[in-house]
């Protein structure tokens, strides 16, 4: 059974002005279980509405999302989620933030307070417990963020687009770092990125979404070796390889997605 | 009485008026902090001058008969009256007694109006029913002089602290609910989903989530409530007391005596001083959290 499967799902958002936006269309995609996939796209096509599908925050308005083959029907607190943008609990010290997952889910304080410190450890930030998240970099708000999410050793981990905002070493190093501490759970994820390149570094399989409304164009499997060091990955032969391909399938896309934007800006002026 | 309507934007409030935007900053060198601590004296000591050439004015315009102290009193006679109060006492009693029955007052519906005003703000600003069901209620009260409703608690509560506290809580509650209102509307949706997913209630999310991030809202809020608890209970001493610092003004009034409103006037201003900066210190500890306003955070790496 997959971990993950979206079955020809459909979502249209009301707009302001009354009318509907389709996000995505007939979009079908599987993902194993302990499989990395990753979702690459132009901007606007949808990437990031899949992952509220699959997370319950939304339903698809055709349609199904299962998980481990039940259908979503809302909140799973078996799925992980890490966003775009900061959604570590600016209140909290950093050991508080990561204790919450265990806390919601019943822990008590002690067992909540041991596990956070040991997540805290793995994802380098010892020492830093009862700082505030303002008082972290980047990227160190994002190792919080992975810590909390991953505590609850979710079966299924979505990303949305986690490293976008980090300067590009510092998302090379934490790639390399997300792809350590995959492997300790193995949950399936779902990685949506627009960066091809750190979506081949990362995941097992590759899937391409046409410009919006998003549906499924490709999808290339990566069958480079694991472990991986995504600084140096694209040294790689097959790296190349594999790149040209995936990129011969997302040209066409971008290219349309940004006519289009240009066209309404041509529009707009 | 002001319409309370438009919520107080937080971001008014962090920087107190007064203090210079460019406050110590560690990195910067020692000598740095001696300038900003000079700088700081040299206010201090400029503030002072303000007000003693404002004080020395008045006395001299007085003395040269410009100004008649019957209609505007006089800065020695505001003194004389306070001396007068503190070392013989008041007309009503012990100086200290009407302080504390006027900031018991102002306490009590600060309080109470403060919690009703918050609880009531997340509610509705939570669910959604709510909001729309009590809305149009709640911007019809608003919409009302509440100064007005002082008369009726007078006469329906009598002249004991009780009508005073009432008052003091209708003024408080509207500025503070329609504050915490928005402050529940404004959480950033993303903390709310990421609670959610990490397994929060309904319950949990408003209180580790919506409730803290309301709260630089409602602080905001608070700022400005304490005075108008102190409105309240001011005003319903003048309505109709046996005690407190309002009858004492009333009572002045009543005797011509202008020094006297004048000597209440400075002490209703030195307690809601010293509740500002109380106000001010709580906000300091409960938004420790919040990076500062205007320079980035020490980052570390």
């Amino acid at each position: 059974m997959a971990a993950i499967e979206l079955r020809n799902v459909t979502k249209k958002f009301a707009t302001a002005d009354g009318g509907t936006y389709t996000a995505i269309k007939d979009l079908s995609l599987t993902v194993e279980e302990g499989q990395f996939c990753a979702v690459v796209g132009p901007t606007g096509c949808g990437k990031s509405t899949t992952l509220t599908l699959v997370s319950g925050l939304e339903r698809p308005s055709r349609g199904e999302a299962l998980v481990h083959g039940e259908p979503v029907r809302g909140i799973d607190i078996e799925t992980g989620f890490v966003f775009q943008q900061d959604a570590v609990f600016p209140w909290r010290s950093v050991l508080d933030n990561v204790a919450a997952g265990p806390v919601y889910r019943g822990a008590g304080r002690s067992e909540a307070t041991r596990l956070a410190r040991d997540w805290l450890r793995r994802v380098g930030l010892s020492g830093f417990e009862d700082r505030y998240p303002h008082q972290l970099s980047g990227g160190m708000r994002k190792r919080v963020a992975l810590a909390q999410s991953l505590i609850n050793q979710p079966r299924v981990l979505l990303m949305d687009e986690p490293f976008s905002a980090l300067d590009v070493q510092t998302r090379a190093i934490m790639s390399t770092e997300l792809l350590q501490l995959w492997d300790q759970t193995k949950p399936a994820v779902v990685f949506v990125t627009h960066d091809l390149e750190e979506a081949i570094a990362l995941a097992d399989k590759v899937v391409v979404i046409t410009a919006g409304p998003g549906t499924v164009k490709a999808e290339f499997e990566i069958d480079l070796p694991r472990p991986r060091v995504v600084q140096e990955i694209r040294f790689q032969p097959a790296f190349t390889r594999i790149y040209e391909q995936v990129w011969e399938a997302l040209r066409a896309e971008v290219a349309e997605a940004y006519a289009r934007t240009t066209r309404v800006a041509e529009l707009a002026s | 009485m002001t319409d309370l309507h438009t919520p107080v934007t937080p971001s008014a409030h962090p920087a107190p008026l007064g203090t210079p935007p460019d406050e110590v900053q560690p990195a910067e060198a020692k000598s740095g902090m001696a300038a900003a601590r000079r700088r700081r004296v040299v206010m201090a000591g400029l503030r002072v001058g303000i007000v003693a050439v404002l004080l020395v004015t008045w006395q001299l315009c007085v003395n040269a008969k410009l100004v008649d102290p019957f209609f505007w009193g006089e800065p020695s006679g505001v003194w004389a009256s306070l001396r007068d109060w503190v070392t013989i006492g008041t007309p009503q009693g012990s100086l200290g007694d009407q302080i504390l029955v006027t900031l018991e007052e102002a306490v009590l519906g600060f309080a109470v109006g403060s919690v009703l005003g918050v609880v009531c703000g997340i509610a509705l600003g939570r669910v959604r029913l709510l909001a729309e069901l009590f809305g149009p209620f709640l911007k019809a009260a608003n919409s009302i002089p509440r100064i007005i409703l002082g008369s009726i608690f007078t006469v329906a509560f009598g002249f004991g602290i009780q009508s005073k506290v009432i008052l003091a809580v209708v003024l408080v509650f509207f500025g503070v609910f329609f504050n915490a209102f928005q402050g529940a509307r404004e959480v950033d949706r993303n903390l709310i989903a990421n609670a959610r997913l990490l397994g929060a209630s309904r319950w949990r999310v408003t209180r580790d989530v919506v409730l803290p991030s309301a709260f630089t809202w409602i602080l905001a809020s608070l700022h400005i409530s304490f005075g108008f608890a102190l409105i309240g209970a001011l005003v319903g001493e003048i309505l109709g007391a046996n005690r407190g610092l309002g009858l004492l003004i009333r009572s002045s009034q009543n005797n011509f005596d202008m020094n006297g409103v004048l000597a209440g006037m400075v002490l209703v201003a030195v307690i809601a001083l010293t509740a500002e900066a109380l106000i001010t210190l709580l906000e300091r500890r409960l938004l420790r959290w919040r990076p500062p306003q205007t320079h980035g955070g020490a980052a570390v790496e």
